[in-house]
């Protein structure tokens, strides 16, 4: 009997969606063992009935619910408890619903903040009070879903690995374990480490250096080549074939640049910015050269109070 | 009896919305309303940054086009940097592009929109999608899914990260181009094009006679039009000069970094979403028989605003449908043909650009230095003209940000399409499913995407359309504080 699929998007921006489509054909055949019930980015299911008759949000029942995105707003919530009411088993798609992703570096920052720079400081915005009368039902920051119901599998990634997301609906479907391994990019980069390096951490302002007719084995570790990358306190996963047969290679590093941890920490408990300022000692770097740290090594990780406002103060 | 519909949520569209359409006692259309729900902080957590930073975070407004916020990003960063990308970075960046277009019109046409084509605006909800497609027709669709996958792959290839990309960096680009990606790399391109060549062929046969009145009629308004094109007047999605038609088809050109001259963003105390209209053309008004300042962005703005396409075969398609349609095109439901004339344009790019040896250079980026400077950078995204414009300090920390995406251009036009097509639809109280479906198809035109309108704030959004009742008194204005519902069936009560 097919597995019934509902997948739900909140605070998001399309990617984890576009990337379950990057499982490219093999999706046609998964496909054909999931019935999707309700999907608001591919099908037409409504909340209130098909001519929005009825009075209460309906989910239909499904045996796997997956929702992107983190929550933002009191719909947003109300949406993720209706999908755990209906839901056997629910999957926090991508790092935004994991960990509050790109959009909770909003949390650093207070609502009223955020209504200034909208309303009053926009060069182009004629300037307005905030509307009123029209105060939309917002959150107090954006939280991760296992903060407003039980989560029962995390897949990461800004966006996912098409490859992950696969594994994952096979062994739901096979009814088989699925884990995330609690290893770094690192653990999976290619790249040869020589020495310590010493050197000053230098803004990725010019090129790395790096054989481009070579294998990327040639190439030395960017952070002993002084430039910051948060590879050994991302959890491993991003990391992909370019061709048949060939070696896995973290993402970022493909394009020769340094990893922004978009696969949040190597477990769910880990806090990167003190992992990371022991990653950088080892290499003999020192960690006060890093511009703008918190929001750097929190980049995708923002939810769980993990970034708050602070008092005002220089950025860095 | 007076009495509130609501379409929620507005389906097969990147991002949230609703549409509440509100009948008079008559069962008449007296307003309509889309409900933008979801809104984020950009503006605001960008300022602290390192600006080179800020190609690899405006990414995440928007993973269906997150190429266009990247090389919007990373021009703007030239400009504060004050570098001009060498000609192969240039190219490369170019070629991500088009390759990314090619992607994302072959996205909205087969999976968004292209369902209520191929299965029929009245067909069930349980199949009028693309799973429905893949059932009825497996070839296609199997056809349908690898053309997409091809451009995603592609770009894999040529960044490493296809969604959310890196590569595109101040002064250039990361990661030149290796002699033997290109060769791969240019037999996926040509596939590519031969699919595209399909698919507007296919969608001139067999679906657009199909539906010939809804095309000319549904959600069609009158408006002026925005895009950018080269030097000699041709369509360019990357770069080149800002182009303003007035609904009577003149135009006047102007350089992209004066944007703020020439758009304005309106407030309504009713919505929480701007409205931008050009101030030089009068005081804003989205009536929908007497609009002022409302212009219209993406695929039927950038056709109508291009004199030529230089690529041979969507020139010849351009041709075709000018002589049609005329010039400027206002039908709505033909931004979907204008899509695929622009997917076969971009794939003709894509193969050209791999063609030219200067795309394996070896001189992809030039070193920066941080100063104080403002930068701004604009492309064609897929739903309209995206402009970022950053400022930083001298340490080259942003101090301020400023974004204009392509939906919110289209804001008040697809509010005034709704509005259009649900008076057009809905008499004396009948409607049915269908007829929903179809004021939906409306929206589904302007390819929306509601996760890069909302890049500003987060919350629940009233976007809205005020309506004169037919009594001449104006109806009072909705708020959606609470449970949306409840506040509207209030509203709507007969007063």
């Amino acid at each position: 009997m097919a597995v019934r699929v509902a997948e739900e998007w909140l605070t998001i921006c399309g990617g984890c969606e576009v990337s379950i489509l990057d499982i490219g054909e093999p999706l046609i055949d998964v496909l054909a063992l999931l019935e999707f019930v309700h999907m608001p980015v591919l099908m037409d299911h409504k909340y209130y009935g098909q001519t929005g008759e009825g009075t209460v949000l309906e989910i239909p029942e499904a045996d796997v619910g997956m929702i992107s995105g983190g929550v933002r707003n009191e719909k947003e919530k109300h949406v993720t408890e209706a999908m755990r009411a209906q839901c056997e088993t629910l999957i926090a798609l991508g790092s935004c619903a994991c960990f509050g992703g790109i959009p909770a570096m909003a949390n650093m920052y207070s609502l009223d903040d955020l209504y200034s720079k909208v309303y009053r400081e926009s060069p182009t915005t004629e300037p307005a009070e905030v509307p009123s009368g029209t105060v939309p039902s917002l959150l107090d920051r954006v939280y991760a879903i296992d903060e407003v119901v039980p989560v029962d599998l995390y897949i990461p990634g800004c966006p996912m690995n098409p490859g992950m997301i696969a594994e994952a609906l096979t062994s739901l479907i096979d009814e088989t374990p699925f884990e995330l391994a609690e290893r770094s990019v690192c653990d999976e980069c290619p790249v040869k480490r020589e020495r310590k390096s010493g050197e000053p951490i230098e803004r990725p302002l010019q090129d790395a250096q790096f054989d481009l007719d070579g294998p990327l084995e040639n190439m030395r570790c960017l952070m002993e080549q002084g430039i910051l990358c948060l590879g050994p306190v991302t959890r491993a996963g991003c990391a992909r074939t370019r061709e048949a047969g060939a070696p896995k290679v973290p993402r970022c590093i493909q394009g020769y640049m340094p990893c922004r941890g978009c696969f949040g920490p190597i477990r769910m408990d880990a806090n990167p910015l003190v992992d990371m300022m022991g990653a950088l000692s080892s290499n003999g770097l020192d960690v006060r050269q890093v511009l703008d740290r918190r929001a750097t090594f929190n980049r995708y990780i923002g939810a769980r109070n993990r970034l708050r406002p602070l008092p005002s103060r220089p950025a860095r | 009896m007076a009495k509130t519909i609501t379409i929620a949520p507005v389906t097969r569209i990147e991002g949230h919305a609703k549409v509440t359409i509100n009948l008079d006692d008559a069962g008449n259309v007296a307003d309509t309303y889309v409900n933008v729900v979801e809104l984020r902080g950009f503006e605001k957590f960008c300022v602290g940054r390192p600006v080179e930073e800020l190609p690899r975070i405006v990414t995440s407004i928007c993973g269906v086009c997150p190429w266009s916020h990247h090389l919007a990003s990373a021009k703007a960063n030239d400009a504060i940097f004050g570098v001009e990308p060498p000609p192969t970075g240039r190219k490369l960046r170019e070629l991500c592009n088009a390759v990314a277009f090619t992607e994302e019109h072959i996205l909205h046409f087969f999976f968004l929109a292209g369902p209520d084509y191929v299965m029929g605006p009245d067909a069930d909800y349980s199949i009028r999608n693309v799973l429905g497609i893949l059932q009825a027709d497996r070839e296609l669709g199997r056809r349908v899914v690898r053309a997409r996958h091809l451009g995603s792959r592609m770009l894999g290839i040529l960044s490493g990260k296809s969604i959310h990309p890196v590569t595109a960096v101040p002064g250039g680009f990361s990661k030149p181009l290796a002699e033997r990606d290109r060769d791969r790399l240019a037999s996926m391109a040509q596939e590519v094009l031969d699919f595209a060549k399909f698919a507007i062929g296919y969608a001139k046969e067999e679906i657009f006679p199909n539906y010939a009145e809804e095309i000319r009629d549904l959600g069609t308004i009158e408006t002026g039009f925005l895009g950018t094109v080269a030097e000699d007047g041709s369509l360019d999605l990357y770069d080149g000069r800002l182009r303003l038609m007035k609904p009577d088809g003149t135009a006047e050109d102007f350089a992209y970094d004066q944007y703020d001259d020439v758009i304005v963003e309106h407030v309504e105390p009713w919505s929480y979403l701007k409205f931008p209209y050009i101030r030089a053309w009068g005081e804003f008004s989205m009536d929908i028989d007497r609009p002022v300042g409302i212009y219209r962005t993406n695929t039927l703005a950038r056709l109508n605003v291009a004199d030529r396409i230089s690529t041979p075969l969507a020139q010849a398609e351009l041709e075709a449908y000018r002589k049609a349609f005329g010039r400027p095109v206002q039908q709505t439901l033909r931004y979907n043909h204008a899509r695929l004339i622009e997917l076969l344009y971009n794939a003709e790019l894509a193969v050209q650009l791999l063609e030219d040896p200067a795309i394996t250079g070896r001189d992809t980026r030039v070193p920066v230095t941080p100063r104080a400077a403002r930068g701004v950078g604009c492309v064609e995204a897929p739903r309209g003209t995206l402009i970022h414009d950053y400022q930083t300090d001298d340490e080259g920390m942003v101090t301020d940000v400023n974004l204009i995406v392509g939906t919110t251009h289209n804001n008040a036009p697809i509010n005034m399409s709704v509005n259009q097509a649900a008076k057009r639809l809905i008499s004396a109280g009948v409607y049915d499913e269908t007829i929903l479906n179809k004021i939906e198809m409306a929206i589904r035109a302007y390819d929306p995407c509601l996760s890069c309108a909302t890049h500003n704030l987060d919350g629940t959004i009233a976007l809205t359309v005020k309506i004169v009742a037919r009594d001449g008194g104006t109806i009072a204005n909705l708020s959606n504080v609470g449970p949306l519902r409840e506040r509207n069936e209030e509203e709507a009560r007969p007063r």
